[in-house]
């Protein structure tokens, strides 16, 4: 059996948790393949998942972190600089995001959440089209079509739903396709993932639910959610779940093929928890200070993701000198590439505002439109979004920006 | 021609646009082996399979969701809401997500979605099976919104809605699933009058009579009772509430100079507040009296041994036009 029994958690009755109130009860049921120390655990029935995995590929999940953790952290610099607006960091969970999306096949759909930035880079996602829609040039970033991803998930646990029914979508169609979708630990809470776990469970939707337990939902600690570790919470709705160490790129990716396996069979949803830690603020407009205790926060570094793997890979001679400060030159040649590519992204125009409501002509909007092209107008005589106009510069500027 | 209840008609509709697109999917709740429960999708289910025919878990965010995710994959859902009462689960997913998409990804994902509620008073039902929830979703920009009148719109409009790109909120007018009609069904949808369209459905001159949905019969009753006193009564099914197909209303208040708009949907920040709005700035200088509205209560849908003095009736549609007219009304002395 390949289910993870997890038994069930309390979060009063201690465990070998940090002492806070920020965890749920740990216990020995947490797959886990490389220790925070870099040591390889070995579990049989999960390494048989990994066995394909040699220094290049371990090299190359080595390097996918030390760029998104690069991205992470040019993007953060850019709001601090007044060049984003927001910017949700994923400061922490570098292996629960780059474990599950290299488990996948480029033409399984992925529907994610906000934070899921270093997913979107390794699906293809330009440099642009992750940062755009936080600097507000665009509601989005990409194509969903091209890059099999959607778009930022923003309204909390919708996006679960959406990957049900493409799941269903995918039974019609007899393919061997899965959809994962990724949400957090205060997500579950949600109607909508709840509904979606139904919905999966009752049609054997092949769904990956990838629940990143980051133990943080703003200033909610992950106890206000659930009284029970949350991949217990699938086995009441049918479906199997893995409860996986997620600062462990390994434990994850073994755990995600284990899914994406079950389903390509159709063997229906997975639900998998993987336990990692938000070491930064929930957005760039919070405060973490004002209710996470320091001590949580050093724990839980002492268990970073990208350490772990380095450590594992010097032991095993696997990783020089050399090879590290390639990546690392790497790693700063994209945050180079960010930084110019977003400060010098171009301006959206007034009249961009009306674009692509309908995909047909509305004759309502179409209205507005003329109106506003008109006002816009009568500032320059020059047309609507034409240059030299005073106020539609400063429309464009104050409003659209 | 074939004379079809209003209910056979939209069942007709549903199983053409099934036989024309494989990526016709419907969803809803007792929708398969029952047919509904006003049986509109009767013998669906069997004839297309339960992968096309879907009954899905009691849950109205989860039909609509997964009508988004199925829209991602290419299909064409279609989700049936029991009743209107009903929807406001699914509202976050219709206002946040049906709704937004194609703006969001900036024209990349279309949502072909159809959502069908059967809407409005009438028929004698506890709470939450009456409503008139039209102007929540009016009022979201993204989607269309349309409210058919009559079987032979029911059975072409239906099709327009699930043939059309963008999301279309369908509102069937659940008192007169009964009602027959004559239905053309080798009607072909792209030369019929677009599901935009308003369409004059007794032509008058004295007054204009907007109305849409179950209220489109007994508006035109108003104006045939008009008749007899000699009053010419002009009455616009608009067909399409958003977005609404203003030149139609304004043509006639050109001739006409008054104008009364009726629904069942109560009065503040409705549909009727709206057009009287919109047809007051286009049409100021043509009419001859403020427009009138005659709607439903603003109060929570009453108890249905009530429900006759909520809902606007041919009476208080024809004191409607008295006012309209400047003649004697219920009204009459009172100011403001």
């Amino acid at each position: 059996m390949l289910t993870e029994e997890t038994g069930p958690g309390h979060p009063t009755n201690g465990g070998p948790a940090n002492g806070t109130g920020s965890t749920l009860r740990t216990g020995g049921n947490l797959v886990q393949l490389i220790s925070p120390e870099g040591e390889r655990v070995h579990r049989p029935e999960f390494d048989v998942w990994i066995k394909d995995l040699g220094d290049e590929q371990l090299l190359a999940l080595y390097e996918d972190m030390v760029v998104i953790r690069r991205i992470d952290k040019e993007a953060t610099a850019l709001q601090r600089q007044g060049e984003l607006a927001l910017w949700p960091p994923l400061l922490g969970q570098e292996a629960s995001q780059i474990g599950s999306v290299r488990a996948l096949r480029d033409d399984d759909f992925i529907f994610p959440s906000y934070r899921e930035s270093g997913v979107a880079y390794c699906r293809g996602a330009r440099l642009t089209e992750i940062v755009r829609t936080w600097r507000g040039n665009a509601l989005y970033g990409w194509d969903p079509h091209r890059i099999k991803m959607a778009t930022p998930q923003i309204v909390i646990g919708s996006q679960t739903l959406h990957a049900a029914g493409y799941g269903m979508g995918i039974l019609n169609d007899g393919s061997d396709n899965v959809t994962i979708t990724y949400f957090g630990d205060g997500a579950t809470s949600q109607g909508d993932v709840n509904e979606s776990l139904v919905f999966a469970a009752s049609f054997q939707a092949p769904v990956v639910f990838f629940c990143q337990n980051n133990h943080w939902a703003i200033s909610e600690p992950v106890t206000v959610q659930s009284h029970i570790q949350l991949a217990d919470r699938a086995v009441g709705f049918g479906i199997p779940s893995m409860r996986v160490d997620g600062n462990d790129v390994l434990a994850v990716m073994a755990a995600t093929r284990i899914a994406l396996d079950r389903a390509r069979k159709g063997g229906g949803p997975t639900f998998i928890e993987a336990v990692t830690y938000r070491m930064g603020p929930h957005t760039t407009a919070d405060d973490p200070t004002r209710y996470r205790d320091p001590n949580e926060l050093e724990d839980w570094a002492a268990k970073d993701p990208i350490k772990r793997l380095r450590t594992l890979l010097e032991a095993k001679g696997a990783l020089t000198e050399e090879q590290i400060a390639a990546v690392d030159r790497k790693a700063d040649q994209v945050g180079a590439d960010l930084r110019n590519s977003c400060i010098t992204l171009p301006d959206p125009q007034p009249m961009d505002v009306f674009e692509h409501v309908y995909s047909t002509p509305n004759s309502w909007i179409e209205r507005q439109k003329d109106h506003y092209s008109r006002y816009l107008a009568s500032f320059s005589g020059s047309g609507a979004g034409g240059s030299g106009s005073g106020l539609a510069e400063g429309t464009q500027e104050g409003g659209v920006r | 021609m074939s004379q079809l209840t209003f209910a056979r008609a939209i069942n007709a509709g549903l199983r053409k646009a099934l036989e024309n697109d494989p990526k016709v999917v419907l969803l809803g709740e007792d929708i398969g082996m029952l047919g509904g429960v006003f049986r509109v999708t009767d013998g669906l289910q069997k004839d297309f399979g339960k992968h096309r025919v879907v009954d899905t878990p009691l849950a109205e965010s989860g039909i609509v969701g997964t009508a988004v995710g199925l829209a991602y994959r290419g299909y064409r859902p279609v989700c049936e809401i029991q009743f209107d009462g009903f929807v406001y689960p699914a509202f976050d997913q219709i206002v946040s997500q049906v709704a937004k998409l194609h703006y969001r990804t900036m024209g990349s994902v279309k949502m072909p979605i159809t959502i069908r509620i059967p809407f409005g008073g009438g028929i004698g039902s506890p709470e939450h099976h009456s409503e008139s929830p039209e102007a929540y979703f009016t009022h979201t920009s993204g989607l269309r919104v349309i409210s058919v009148s009559n079987p032979q719109d029911a059975y072409t409009m239906i099709q327009q809605a699930i043939a059309s790109d963008d999301p279309v909120v369908y509102f069937e007018p659940k008192r007169r699933y009964h009602d027959k009609g004559e239905v053309d069904e080798a009607a072909d949808i792209s030369t019929a009058l677009s599901m935009e369209r308003a369409r004059v459905v007794t032509e008058g001159k004295d007054v204009t009579l907007v109305t849409y949905g179950p209220l489109v019969k007994t508006a035109r009753d108003a104006a045939l009772a008009a008749k007899d006193e000699g009053v010419s009564v002009e009455v616009i099914d608009l067909r399409s509430l958003a977005p609404v197909d203003f030149p139609v209303i304004e043509a006639s208040v050109r001739k006409t100079g008054r104008l009364v708009i009726t629904h069942e949907a109560g009065q503040y920040g409705g549909l009727g507040a709206e057009i009287a709005a919109s047809i007051t700035e286009r049409c100021f200088y043509y009419l001859e009296e403020a427009p009138v509205r005659i709607t439903g209560f603003d109060v929570p849908y009453p108890y249905s041994r009530l429900e006759m003095h909520h809902l606007p009736d041919l009476d208080r549609i024809l004191d409607g036009v008295d006012r309209a007219l400047g003649r004697p009304n219920s009204l009459s002395g009172l100011e403001g």
